[in-house]
């Protein structure tokens, strides 16, 4: 492509370039500098605390006359919200995104896929109270001994929120796949079941998955509705009953907190923060990888 | 000879656009019907009121009537899926599922609960892509995936799929468009081979395919049918003056 020579731009277009660059750089330069400021206190962390302890101890009570440093607790609360929160979002989104793709007429489907997705404009704070004081309590009849705090309210309505994110992608997937293969389908006989589930699904599958791990990363990232909801007690446990706290609870519970700046219980803050970044980035990296694979296959 | 698919006066239209005026064609078993016309002039559409594939594309209808064996496939009841089992179809970018070969092929036999046992549709698989002269290709890579394989071999593929759950009829259109000479030489004489036992009804913007193929041509112009005729009259002597300037190429 010729560019345009770049005499003829009027007087004020450099500046509208270096303008939008300027932007396009702030959100860069944000990004780099909190990973820096992650690597900071985690380097500094870890040289009080030893890294085999950080990641393999069991108790995690750094406020504690005697403190322990094992993230393990805090790492089992986040996984079994977010495998709660999955388990209500997976089979309900696919289900809805086959509905959307495969079933419902045109004009339906731009009615409900907005409305779907304003689920995800509520925010999470609102999520996090209805956890509380609706789910929990509901739950409470159903299962008499669960606790005010828990991991299974939260992660019930943190799946209905990441919902409309796996509906809503896992739909753009499948939209994707090209009419010929569902014709095909349809020519041999197939019912509009089958052709979703063994050719629309199959083909749409890199995306879906991209668009599952998505979710999950949100999950993980969550904040309001665990803090809120789910207690502040670390515990290394598989019951979804009792209170527990994940990863990003507690950094709320201890940036809330009167922390004096500089120390180790401060810096905790910044190696488990460090710890879900990772954790997320990864999970987006490999969401990213999956869908331009899809890309490639049905460009 | 019965024809083995009777259109009656049938129309089409997509939303408020006509596509399809009022056409009347008998079909003959066990022969070649090519449909012939410039792009848009109806033949594909029709082709797809013949099993039911427009049903798909919402906002379309259909009026009149179409026989096969005297049934009348629009009428109120009909099972769609049980129909186009019976009237197989190749289209004309080739469709293969991105799955192995031998689960392209199986696909319409398992979705169609004729699978039978494992032995009984490996069989089943190796007839139909003997049939659509592909298993000397393909006999040692039955498991890989069929986007790996050409143009033409895919396209082969798709016939394959369509015959092993053994319909009457078999649609094809324009399976050729898309490929070069060669494998264009391949298809047409697997069309050849394959009206021996099915009715086959072609869609091709080829003239030359058209008469090399078929038995039987239909010259469709404007979403009308202009003339059907035995497919030597119809490109040396035919009887209307429009069909006469397309196959000479006047226009088109």
């Amino acid at each position: 492509m010729r560019r345009l020579p770049r005499a003829r731009s009027r007087g004020f277009e450099p500046l509208i370039e270096r303008l939008l660059l300027a932007c396009a750089l702030v959100s860069i330069g944000t990004t780099a500098g909190i990973i820096l400021v992650l690597a900071v206190e985690t380097v500094a962390f870890l040289r009080e605390v030893p890294i085999t302890e950080f990641l393999f101890g069991t108790e995690w009570t750094p406020l504690f006359a005697t403190p322990r440093f094992g993230v393990l607790p805090l790492v089992a609360g986040t996984v079994l919200v977010s495998a709660i929160a999955m388990a209500v979002a997976l089979p309900m989104g696919l289900l809805s995104a086959i509905y959307l793709s495969e079933y419902a007429p045109h004009g339906l489907r731009r009615i409900v896929k907005p409305v779907l997705e304003i689920l995800a404009g509520v925010p999470t704070v609102v999520y996090g109270y209805f956890a509380l004081l609706f789910v929990t309590p509901l739950l409470q009849r159903l299962i008499p001994d669960i606790a005010g705090f828990n991991a299974l309210g939260p992660g019930i309505v943190m799946g209905i929120m990441i919902l409309p994110l796996v509906s809503s992608l896992s739909e753009d997937a499948m939209q994707a796949v090209p009419r010929g293969l569902r014709e095909g389908s349809y020519a041999l006989g197939a019912t509009r079941m089958q052709t979703s589930l063994r050719v629309v699904v199959p083909a749409a599958f890199s995306g879906i998955t991209a668009a599952c791990i998505l979710a999950a990363s949100r999950a993980i990232g969550e904040t309001m509705i665990v803090a809120i909801a789910a207690g502040q007690q670390p515990r290394l446990t598989w019951n979804p009953l009792v209170p527990i706290e994940t990863m990003t609870a507690y950094i709320v519970q201890v940036s809330l907190g009167d922390t004096p700046q500089g120390t180790l219980e401060y810096r905790t803050i910044f190696a488990v923060g460090m710890l879900l970044f990772l954790g997320t980035f990864l999970l987006n990296l490999a969401s990213a990888w999956l869908r331009e694979r899809f890309r490639e296959e049905y460009g | 000879m019965t024809p083995k698919i009777r259109a009656q006066g049938l129309s089409f239209y997509y939303g408020a656009v006509r596509a399809l005026h009022d056409i009347s064609v008998e079909i003959l078993p066990n022969l070649v019907t090519a449909f012939i016309g410039p792009s848009g002039c109806g033949k594909s559409t029709f082709l797809r009121t013949l099993n039911r594939m427009n049903d798909i594309i919402p906002g379309t209808r259909v009026e009149g009537r179409v026989f096969i064996d005297d049934a009348d496939i629009y009428r109120p009841g009909v099972d769609v899926v049980a129909l186009r089992r019976r009237v197989g179809m190749v289209f004309q970018k080739s469709n293969p599922f991105p799955k192995s070969i031998f689960d392209n092929v199986a696909y319409g036999l398992r979705v169609n609960g004729m699978a039978g046992s494992r032995s009984e549709l490996a069989g089943r698989v190796e007839e139909s892509l003997r049939q659509a002269a592909l298993w000397d290709e393909v006999k040692d890579r039955l498991h890989e995936s069929a986007l790996a394989l050409s143009g033409g071999q895919q396209q082969r593929l798709c016939i394959a799929r369509a015959l092993a759950v053994r319909p009457e009829i078999l649609l094809m259109d324009e399976p050729a468009s898309a490929l070069d000479p060669i494998a264009t030489q391949r298809i047409e004489e697997l069309v050849y081979e394959l009206k021996k036992a099915y009715t086959i009804v072609i869609v091709t913007h080829n003239m030359q395919q058209a008469a090399r193929v078929s038995d039987h041509t239909a010259f469709f112009w404007l979403g009308r049918l202009v003339e059907y005729d035995r497919t030597d009259k119809i490109f040396t002597n035919p009887a209307e003056k429009l069909t006469e300037d397309y196959v000479t190429g006047r226009f088109g």
